[in-house]
């Protein structure tokens, strides 16, 4: 079996899975419950300054569903912690005592004020928590007072109050950004210029879910009111690792250790993540569907996977599709791939046909010889893609790569030379070959 | 000297109250919304449907499924009623195990096709429940139509013909509207008096003026129709019942069994209607199986049906014979009845086995064994009354019709179980009659 032990920032845990910093790590009950289901580690919900936040006393939660009433998306607006601090180091204290072997991260969000971190910082790092979480990333209620995403839509900001965390600081400071910006590689960047030992990503989206269709008001409201909330689950997973990919193969962030969060609900999510280039990862929305009980199929399915690639441990899996995203600039030009439908597997639903006929490239039969038949045309076929992400039947369209021979759409022979944007002779900025 | 166990014995109240209702309520109880809203998520949307093609009524079935998603249940129903007016009733006796959901792309892959009968009543309830229109009638043309007979094919038909524009009379020759979907269907397919709710829907477009217990040849004639209508429309069923064609075959007790399913239906007080205690049917259709079926849900003790040919040959669906399984009721395949006799109110039939000869015809051999039971009911088909159809075309027994459902005489139009083509099925004589309401529509427009 391969080992999931997983050593962070030189913090050890049993695997690589941490709950983010979250509702479902408010408290020492929450936390040991987690403990006790096999949590590798817990980032704290977000401690602040005294006298706590105040939360709304309505809907903090709401969720885009399937039919099936399955959350694929989530949306809250609830704050950071709403306890007194001392209440929560004393249990962080306690947690840390009685789980030496997990990860125990405080995260933090405080004013933009040095003398206040100088204070907090330490104080924090006295429960013998493992490493600071720099929350610039909540896009609701805190960002209104000049916190959370706030801080870290602006890069100065995020390099300042990182700098004087860690002065304060002697254990790892980890930053975790905010994806509510248009590149993720400045904030990034503004984060390892100020000391950080790590970054952690994606916080939530900025989201408003739906209207009420009887009152014609957003949904959820308080009293009648709503206000956007960060949205997370499922759906925000392609954003998180297009982030997370970003930042592993910027010339300058690369090597940067990441905390990859954003949708990781079963163990194939997070094979994407630690491919994508992060080191380990974080889980909430999960966690908050379905319970701590996941953290089995995470552990259990992670490692199996291990195994079958023959990887011992996960720092084998870390980073391995990340020399595989480029710029669109440097894709092969020359590689050409056409669909293929398996007439055995298909059901003759037609979904591949009507989709490519009304908004594609015409490359789908739907009758051959007076039968309902659906067929590639090589002849009109782009290779778009398209058919298979819409055919309901797994692998029943799969794209073939042609290796020789003439392609019938272009007529031109297939090319096994490698060419791309930057040498294309319709690029007015192509570089001499 | 104390009565044998065994004896001939016709009786009501074989079950209690409770049992009777329980017995009698909804064969296919409707989907709550979370079941509606999981399966009309498994309706892949096909292009081209196949379901669709498999309608007779060629209702667009990803269409409304789509709707139902979408939680858009009035205008999912519109989708379903646009083209099948009957679409409630449909929904519920529809043999959609080899229409609809027989042409499911799902049964590739799995057993299971989208249960779009289901979809089609969860879609169209509401709308029988609370009276919503969705139909306006076009502005009034000043013609007017007969329509003979005031079942599916007569409703359809007057239906369309009044949405365009006509005033329709219809003359029924039962105390109520409704036809088979009144008189015909089993119990528990159409509960809470369905048929009746559905036939007042259907009304309520207005235009429809309805006169019972008028029956065509005996109380109007066809010729006084043509002169006092600018068309007519004929869908006047079959109204009598083949004979079993073997001595004995009137005797008391050797009963029609859409009589006795029409009884059923009508009765009050289902416990007040007397059933066998040994009953044998006569027949493989979906007639067979509904008075096999609702014999024993009456307390029959043993219910058989005899068939004269094999499974595959029964006009009855393979879910219909499935039930009569479930239910008890054994099916005794190529047996024929030879002759019947009754002595002290025993009736013994003579039952012959069938077998089919190498020219593919069937023939009755001398194996044969008599049976005792105390009832037998005849389900071997019905036949046209061809009383008053004179100078319209028949052929084996059906109007000849053309494509535009029009009869070989001018100005009269035919559609359902009469005509020839007619396919004992709610659903198709449904599409008669809205295509004849069309061609109807063009003729008097053009006329």
């Amino acid at each position: 079996m391969a080992d999931l032990k997983s050593e962070f920032l030189g913090i050890r845990s049993p695997n690589p899975f941490w709950l983010a910093s979250a509702p479902p790590t408010d408290k020492a009950y929450n936390v040991n419950r987690a403990f006790e289901a096999g949590w590798g580690g817990v980032v704290w919900k977000t401690l602040g300054e005294d006298p706590p936040i105040v939360n709304v006393n309505g809907p903090r939660y709401s969720a885009l569903h399937s039919n099936e009433r399955r959350v694929i998306g989530f949306n809250n607006i609830e704050l950071i912690t709403d306890r007194p601090l001392k209440t929560n180091l004393d249990e962080i204290r306690q947690i840390k005592r009685d789980w030496p072997d997990r990860a125990v991260v405080a995260s933090v969000m405080l004013p933009m004020n040095e003398a206040v971190w100088k204070k907090i910082v330490p104080m924090i790092e006295d429960t013998g928590a493992d490493a600071f979480e720099l929350n610039f990333g909540c896009p609701h209620g805190m960002s209104e007072r000049g916190m959370g995403a706030a801080v870290g839509q602006v890069p100065e900001y995020i390099q300042m109050a990182t700098e004087w965390c860690k002065q304060a600081a002697t254990v790892p400071v980890i930053v975790k950004l905010t994806p509510n910006v248009t590149n993720i590689v400045p904030p990034a960047k503004a984060a390892q210029a100020g000391g950080a030992d790590a970054v952690s990503l994606i916080n939530t989206i900025n989201s408003i879910m739906r209207v009420d269709y009887d009152t014609l008001t957003m949904f959820p409201t308080t009293d009648g009111m709503g206000t956007h909330g960060g949205y997370c689950g499922e759906a925000v997973k392609p954003i998180a690792l297009n982030m997370v990919a970003e930042i592993a193969r910027n010339k300058d962030t690369r090597g940067l250790p990441i905390s990859g969060i954003g949708g990781i609900t079963d163990w194939r999510d997070a094979v994407d993540f630690l491919a994508l280039g992060a080191s380990n990862v974080q889980v909430c929305t999960a966690a908050m569907v379905y319970g701590f009980k996941i953290i089995d199929d995470l552990t259990d399915g992670l490692s199996m996977f291990l195994d079958d690639k023959g990887m011992r441990s996960v720092a084998e899996l870390v980073g391995k599709a990340v020399p595989s995203v480029t710029d669109w600039q440097y894709l092969n030009l020359n590689h050409v791939s056409k669909a293929v439908i398996d007439q055995d597997l298909c059901i003759k639903c037609g979904r591949c046909h009507i989709v490519c006929e009304d908004t594609s490239h015409q490359a789908i039969t739907h009758t051959v010889n007076g039968q309902r038949r659906f067929e590639v045309i090589d002849d009109e076929c782009v290779g778009c893609n398209l058919c298979v992400s819409v055919c309901p039947v797994d692998n029943c369209i799969t794209m073939q790569p042609m290796t020789d021979g003439i392609d019938a759409r272009t007529g031109k022979a297939i090319s096994r030379t490698k060419a791309n944007w930057t040498t294309h002779p319709n690029n007015p900025m192509r570089k001499a070959d | 000297m104390a009565k044998p166990e065994f004896t001939a014995d016709i009786r009501a109240g074989r079950l209690d109250k409770a049992d009777i209702d329980n017995n009698f309520s909804d064969l296919h109880p409707p989907l709550s919304r979370a079941e509606a809203l999981i399966a009309a998520d498994r309706c892949y949307f096909c292009y081209d449907a196949p379901c669709t093609t498999a309608c007779p009524t060629g209702i667009d079935i990803p269409g409304f499924i789509q709707k139902i998603r979408s939680d858009n249940i009035r205008g999912s129903a519109q989708t379903i009623l646009r083209e099948n007016i009957m679409g409630g009733m449909c929904a519920r006796v529809c043999p959609t195990e080899i229409l609809c959901e027989d042409a499911c792309v799902r049964h590739t892959h799995e057993d299971k096709p989208v249960d779009i009968g289901l979809l089609q009543r969860y879609a169209t309830d509401p709308i029988f429940e609370n009276n919503t229109k969705l139909f306006e009638r076009a502005q009034r043309s000043g013609r007017r139509v007969a329509v003979v007979g005031a079942g599916p094919a007569g409703l359809s038909c007057a239906h369309r013909l009044a949405m365009l524009g006509h005033d329709v009379v219809i003359y029924n020759r039962n105390s109520k509207p409704g036809g088979l979907n009144e008189y015909g269907i089993a119990a528990y397919k159409t509960v809470d008096n369905f048929a009746q709710r559905e036939v007042d829907y259907i009304l309520s477009i207005g235009g429809i003026e309805v006169r019972n217990n008028v029956a065509l040849g005996a109380d109007v004639t066809l010729a006084e129709l043509r002169d006092q209508y600018d068309a007519v429309f004929l869908g006047i069923g079959l109204g009598a019942v083949n004979d079993l064609g073997i001595s004995g075959a009137d005797i008391v007790g050797v009963e029609n069994a859409i009589d006795y399913i029409a009884a059923l239906r009508q009765a009050a007080d289902k416990g007040t209607l007397p059933v066998a205690r040994r009953v044998l049917v006569v027949g493989g259709g979906m007639t067979a199986i509904d008075v096999a079926v609702q014999s024993k849900r009456l307390g029959a003790e043993q219910v058989l049906i005899a068939y004269r040919r094999g499974p595959k040959e029964m006009g009855a669906s393979e879910f219909e014979q499935q039930l009569a399984q479930t239910n008890n009721v054994s099916i005794l395949h190529w047996m024929t009845p030879v002759a019947v006799s009754k002595q002290d109110g025993t009736i013994s039939v003579a039952l012959a086995r069938t077998r089919l000869g190498s020219d593919g015809r069937l023939t009755i051999t001398d194996d044969v064994q008599t049976l005792q039971v105390d009832m037998v009911f005849k389900a071997i088909g019905q036949k046209l009354v061809d009383d008053g159809l004179q100078g319209v075309a028949l052929q084996g027994g059906r109007i000849v019709v053309d494509d535009n459902f029009a009869t070989a005489l001018g100005r009269v139009w035919a559609g359902g179980d009469c005509v020839v083509g007619g396919e004992d099925l709610t659903v198709s004589a449904v599409q008669h009659g809205k295509v004849a309401a069309i061609a109807i529509d063009r003729s008097l427009r053009s006329g």
